[in-house]
């Protein structure tokens, strides 16, 4: 980091220049467990949000405070706190979604972006600054989830957050929807396209190739 | 102030805080949220024994589902051992588990008698009975708590039956931690909806119900009395039917619904 980042690079910058699913291939889990609909990934788009954000924040305030012996456990301390109120947050507020989210709300603790931004940015900037960097990753997190949970439900039940937009030919309408895409490995796909995309669209995302292939035999007689 | 950071006894003291402050956090969230929650929990048990009797399910909404269950459902406190209606308890806020895990208001099951897994059965029980929407009191549903040991963990749901007290109106769960797309199809609607109509006794008032391998022969003699296992989990099915028997039987609900039979017939 040559010069500082503006607040507005720092926000924005993760969306789509850095997204911590797309260019650092990190949280790929939980985008394929709970994006089947939109609902869902809203929600867990929305819990890891302010979790990034506020573990960065307090990260931030105390770094010169944690002894680096111990800073892995006093960060995992502090994810796993916010984690486990956010969880009891959706549990008394969202009980119908937290039943869903299940395990996966939980599972934040363990997903590599908090913990990723906490060691690499919020250790090393201030707490306002790394407030923004938690909110940007995030929110590129959410991208990905939101662009998945549309096209999933969309496709694969043809309803947008429970409502019915593409009537399903077993009711009497016209669409058949594409069962696959309600299930996990259907993500991947999307994610791989996803990536394509964005990687056409963004030349400098493109990784040089490790190795070379060697050339055909050439065709004796 | 960072000269001596990396000294034992900063790190103590750094560590000390920061697990005290998020514990207070923790704890002071957990605590403040409770109400909210047990209040969530309460609702989910009522929509889940309105969703059994083939009421709404998740697009009723809470209001709704509320006001239902505050007209039309009359919740019974029953000895489980006579039958009999008790007054020993407020039925509603009755809790069957603490009250089975407490050796004053339990029996201990012998191995043999324990089909269900559950170690010890509760004295008394919360039955719930839906009054048909005219006002005039009479009977549409009854449904009647069941649980029980499936592969890893103890399902609860509830079982409702029309008012012959015979056949089958829903089953449903409302927590269980079988694995999901196995165990975990309970909750399948699909599976669900293959009980409606099953009849649960023979003749003799004996539970007779089966869950069966390979498919109910439908044009069977037994096809009443049978419902598919769930592909891919045997031991949860089992446990199903397992646990229905031991709620049937002499052991679960069988004197009640006898009480109520032997008042039924003398009408």
């Amino acid at each position: 980091m040559t010069k500082p980042a503006t607040t507005r690079e720092i926000l924005f910058g993760p969306i789509f220049d850095n997204n911590p699913i797309a260019l650092q291939i990190l949280g790929i889990c939980s985008a394929l467990a709970v994006t089947s609909n939109l609902n869902t990934a809203l929600v867990m788009a929305i819990a890891l949000t302010s979790v990034t954000a506020f573990s960065n924040l307090f990260i931030s305030t105390i770094r010169k405070q944690i002894p680096s012996s111990i800073r892995m456990i006093v960060q995992m301390v502090i994810i796993a706190s916010l984690v486990i109120v956010v969880d009891q947050i959706l549990r008394a507020y969202a009980f119908t979604l937290a039943k869903q989210l299940s395990v996966f709300v939980g599972l934040i603790i363990t997903n590599c972006i908090v913990m990723g931004r906490a060691e690499a940015y919020a250790m090393q900037n201030p707490p306002w600054a790394s407030f923004v960097d938690g909110i940007g990753n995030g929110l590129g997190y959410s991208l990905m989830l939101v662009a998945l949970g549309v096209v999933r439900e969309l496709l694969g039940a043809g309803k947008l957050l429970g409502y019915e937009i593409l009537p399903l030919a077993k009711d009497g309408g016209w669409y058949q929807p594409n069962g696959l895409l309600l299930l996990p490995p259907s993500a991947f796909f999307l994610i791989g396209l996803f990536i394509w995309a964005l990687r056409v669209w963004k030349k400098n995302q493109q990784e040089p190739a490790t190795f070379r292939l060697a050339p055909q035999v050439k065709e004796e007689g | 102030m960072s000269g001596n950071k990396e000294s034992t006894a900063r790190t103590l003291i750094v560590a000390l805080i920061v697990s005290l402050v998020a514990s207070v956090f923790v704890a002071g969230s957990a605590v403040i949220l409770k109400p909210v929650q047990e209040e969530n929990r309460l609702l989910d048990k009522q929509r889940s024994i309105l969703a059994v009797a083939g009421i709404g399910g998740p697009g009723v909404g809470a209001k709704e589902a509320q006001e239902i269950f505050k007209t039309r459902i009359e919740a019974e406190l029953i000895d489980l051992t006579t039958g009999e209606k008790s007054e020993a308890r407020d039925p509603l806020t009755f809790d069957a588990l603490k009250s089975a895990q407490d050796p004053a208001t339990s029996t201990a099951l012998s191995g043999a008698e324990d089909i269900a897994l559950i170690k010890r059965r509760e004295r008394y029980s919360t039955v719930y009975r839906l009054l048909k929407e005219d006002g005039s009191g009479e009977l549409e549903a009854l449904i009647l708590p069941v649980r029980g040991y499936g592969l890893w963990s103890t399902l609860h749901g509830f079982i409702a039956l029309q008012p012959d007290l015979n056949t089958v109106i829903g089953l449903g769960f409302y927590q269980h931690g079988e694995t999901p797309g196995l165990g975990g199809e309970v909750d399948n609607p699909k599976w669900k909806a293959l009980w409606r109509g099953k009849t649960l006794f023979d003749a003799n008032g004996k539970p007779n119900i089966e869950i069966v391998k390979g498919g109910v022969n439908p044009a069977g003699a037994d096809a009443a009395h049978q419902v598919d296992a769930l592909a891919g989990a045997t031991l949860t099915s089992k446990g199903v039917d397992h646990f229905l028997h031991f709620w049937l039987g002499e052991q679960g609900f069988g004197p009640y619904l006898a009480r109520l039979r032997s008042q039924q017939g003398g009408v």
